[in-house]
């Protein structure tokens, strides 16, 4: 007999059954009894009675809690600006050598507070390392992997064939090691990440990073003054507040959907920890979608817009004055903006997929006023 | 030595030799098994040998939704653990966003440990939510409201009009049922066999309803609680208890066998009722008038049932409002405490003691049946009597199909 009202729980039911029960004469005091609740309900559960949270500019829509950085051994916020700049020598004909070291590890991370995904790392971090050159510098990497499983690491750049990073061209066993060597092409706001098979299985593990080459403002008399502004170490560069975010996911279950969204890793950390801002300053902000399981993702910025560098290989803006840009999974690009003719407050930053924005993808920007 | 012994030891001394254990000795060998368990259980703790089967994989992890709430606070959920080790609830999505919410009582949640989980979500009257769950290893479990209202709560303006439902549902049917006594008594000796055998036929549909309702609840449930096993053990022991005491005083005839038939259908109205009052917690209030009197309808049958075996009595009339009442009254109490989102592992229970007893009125009835045909197992292959049951059967089976919409 209980299938009969199982039938009747549907939504359809649910609309269709006030006619059925008004017209019942027989019941009529039930059903006057069931519609006069029924109208009660929307006034009693208002928004007054939910109101709840006292968190900066959002109510009980968040995680509950807090990551332990510590045991992370990584805090998304100083990863906004750990630059990995190498080891810098100089090669027989002069030109510069940066050497990085990367270890593949796999790791227990906890991506939201309580919450522990078993994830492969490159030196013990997800995201990996924010490797940053300058354009036409000699990059040697020496990856050396301690992960249970193949892996490699395949940069978005210029190489060579044989420095691709994918099965049977730069992959390492456990225990092993390999060498990338090239040269730091093109400009621009880059990632690498680990091409060993599954492809899609060892992205969303976590093996993935930024990979930053500032323009050299000697190749581009033209624009010298943006190159120079992009130029890690220069007095125009000093001047702008940097920050690298690399929009990612995590399948906790495992069943090829995504349970966290978060810019580097901790969901809702930047809503929790809002990012400080010198009102005055200009902000640049290195963007990097590795989103595995959705198709695109995207940024939006609250009360303000944009210059936007797609892909950051040119000196020109590609797209300007917008508050919002799409990115597939590994396309890439620079944000510049200010909000000097702005009043101090917290601005809001988050994915404009809503879905992504509320579960975990979402941060604030403290814009302060700072005495000069 | 034995000369330094009290008299009575002696006694008990020499019983003992004579293959008699003695009571110390007894509690002794008593003590043995439990010893050597206790030895088996710090020789498994101590060692570490379960190691050499740790896989590395993460603890298993379950956990049932027993109760659901809806209330101008948001929504609740009872919540039973049922992992290898303690689960730990990290965190609570709300149709894909993130929620606050609160655990009663906080912390890790034990094996078969229950919890409130309080989230202040502004659901929206008549549409769906969905529910997530994150433990801590990742592990996602989802719980579906199918239609949100408002769960009622144990309020007196409630119960008026949800006692007048399963009055309709329980009573009414019941009454209009025994309305055919006086007809019936008219129709002789082999119209009653047919009548009796119908009763059971329409009992048979019964019980396999009310198993299937059982066994479904407890699919429901908790798996520590093995829902099957359970269900089939509580109506075996239902069964068993109620034949005993119901031929206490011989084979029921007459007026115990009424009553008889009138509990075990009042218990399955039981079940009935909460099945009602848990489609009124789930959302489900649209309950047409239509779907009212189709029940009414199928359950006439169960009026005719039960005065079927007293038609060769004289029975006074406070006597028939008992059997209705003991019938029907049932179904107004499952009503009230299945709108209060109760666990589903005690409907259940419910259920199946149901069904228990109505195995055993199908007992009962057969054997009157037969005792009336001449005691001989050959009176049940009679062509009336298979055409009475099959008739009950089909009853039964095409007045559930005017219900099912």
């Amino acid at each position: 007999m209980r299938r009969w009202f199982h039938e009747r729980i549907s939504r359809r039911g649910m609309l269709s059954g006030s006619a059925a029960a008004a017209g019942g004469a027989l019941l009529g005091a039930f059903a006057g009894e069931r519609r006069a609740a029924a109208q009660g309900v929307p006034v009693a559960h208002g928004p007054e009675a939910l109101a709840g949270g006292s968190h900066t500019g959002h109510g009980n829509m968040i995680t509950v809690g807090t990551v332990d950085d510590g045991r992370n051994g990584f805090d998304p916020a100083a990863m906004l600006t750990d630059w990995n700049t190498g080891t810098i020598s100089r090669l027989p004909d002069g030109s510069r050598l940066r050497t990085f070291e990367i270890v593949a590890q796999d790791k227990e991370i906890e991506i939201a507070p309580g919450v522990i995904f078993p994830a492969w790392t490159y030196n013990g971090r997800v995201p990996g390392p924010t490797l940053r050159a300058t354009e036409g510098d000699r990059l040697r990497i020496v990856f050396r992997n301690e992960g249970s499983h193949p892996h490699t690491m395949h940069f978005h750049g210029m190489h060579a064939a044989r420095m691709d990073g994918v099965p049977g061209a730069g992959e390492a066993r456990p225990g092993g090691e390999f060498i990338y060597e090239f040269d730091a092409l093109p400009f621009g706001c880059h990632l690498y990440h680990c091409h060993a098979e599954p492809l899609k299985r060892h992205i969303h593990k976590g093996l993935y990073g930024a990979f930053i080459i500032d323009p050299d403002p000697t190749r581009h008399p033209e624009h010298a003054a943006a190159a120079r502004s992009r130029l890690l170490g220069t007095d125009e560069n000093r001047q702008w507040q940097e920050f690298v975010m690399v929009m990612n996911g995590f399948d906790t279950d495992f069943d090829g959907e995504n349970e966290i969204y978060a810019v580097n890793t901790v969901a809702h950390h930047f809503l929790k920890n809002p990012i400080r801002i010198e009102r005055r300053r200009p902000v640049r902000i290195y963007i990097v979608n590795i989103l595995e399981f959705d198709p695109i993702n995207s940024f939006h910025l609250h009360g303000n817009f944009f210059d936007y560098y797609d892909q950051g290989t040119t000196l020109a803006p590609t797209l300007r004055t917008v508050d919002t840009v799409m990115l597939c999974q590994a396309q890439r690009g620079i944000l510049e903006f200010t909000y000097r003719a702005h009043e101090a407050g917290a601005y809001m930053f988050h994915a404009h997929q809503s879905e992504f924005a509320e579960l975990g993808w979402m941060g604030v920007f403290d814009v302060v006023e700072v005495a000069s | 030595m034995n000369e330094m012994l009290p008299p009575r030891t002696a006694a008990v001394a020499r019983e003992g030799s004579s293959r008699a254990v003695r009571p110390r000795a007894a509690l002794l060998w008593l003590a043995l098994p439990l010893f050597a368990l206790v030895l088996a259980v710090i020789a498994l703790v101590a060692n570490d040998w379960l190691a050499a089967f740790d896989s590395g994989a993460p603890p298993v992890e379950k956990l049932t939704f027993e109760r659901t709430v809806l209330d101008d606070r948001g929504i609740h959920l009872g919540i039973r653990a049922g992992g290898s080790e303690p689960m730990i609830i990290a965190q609570v999505q709300v149709d894909e966003a993130y929620w606050r919410f609160t655990q009663d009582p906080p912390g890790p949640l034990d094996r078969l440990a229950t919890a409130w989980l309080h989230i202040p979500y502004p659901w929206v009257l008549g549409e769906k939510h969905a529910i997530k769950l994150l433990t801590r290893t990742g592990v996602v479990f989802e719980k579906e409201i199918e239609v949100a209202v408002t769960t009622p709560r144990a309020q007196i303006g409630q119960l008026g009009p949800q006692a007048l439902l399963g009055a309709f549902v329980g009573i009414v049917p019941v009454v209009i049922g025994m309305m055919f006594y006086p007809a019936l008594r008219g129709i002789g000796r082999r119209g009653l066999g047919f009548v009796l055998s119908v009763t059971v036929g329409l009992l048979a549909f019964l019980l396999v309803d009310t198993l299937e309702d059982a066994l479904e609840m407890a699919d429901r449930s908790a798996a520590a609680f093995q829902g099957p096993v359970m269900v089939l053990l509580v109506a075996a022991a239902a069964f068993l208890v109620l034949l005993l005491v119901g031929r206490q005083r011989g084979a029921p005839t007459g007026f115990a066998l009424a009553t008889c038939i009138a509990l075990g259908i009042g218990l399955h109205n039981f079940g009935e009722g909460l099945a009602i009052g848990a489609a009124f917690a789930a959302g489900a209030a649209s309950l047409g008038t239509f779907l009212v009197l189709g029940f009414t309808l199928h359950n006439i049958t169960e009026g005719i049932g039960i005065v079927a075996p007293v038609v060769e009595e004289r029975l006074s009339l406070p006597a028939f409002a008992a059997l209705a009442l003991l019938a029907g009254v049932p179904a107004i109490f499952g009503i009230w405490l299945g709108s209060l989102s109760y666990a589903p592992h005690w409907s259940a229970v419910a259920l199946a003691v149901g069904a228990g007893a109505i195995l055993q009125v199908i007992v009962e009835v057969s054997a009157y049946l037969a005792r009336r045909t001449g005691g001989s197992g050959s009176a049940w292959l009679a062509p009336g009597t298979v055409a009475g049951v099959i008739c009950g059967i089909g009853v039964m089976y095409a007045t559930a199909l005017l219900v099912k919409v």
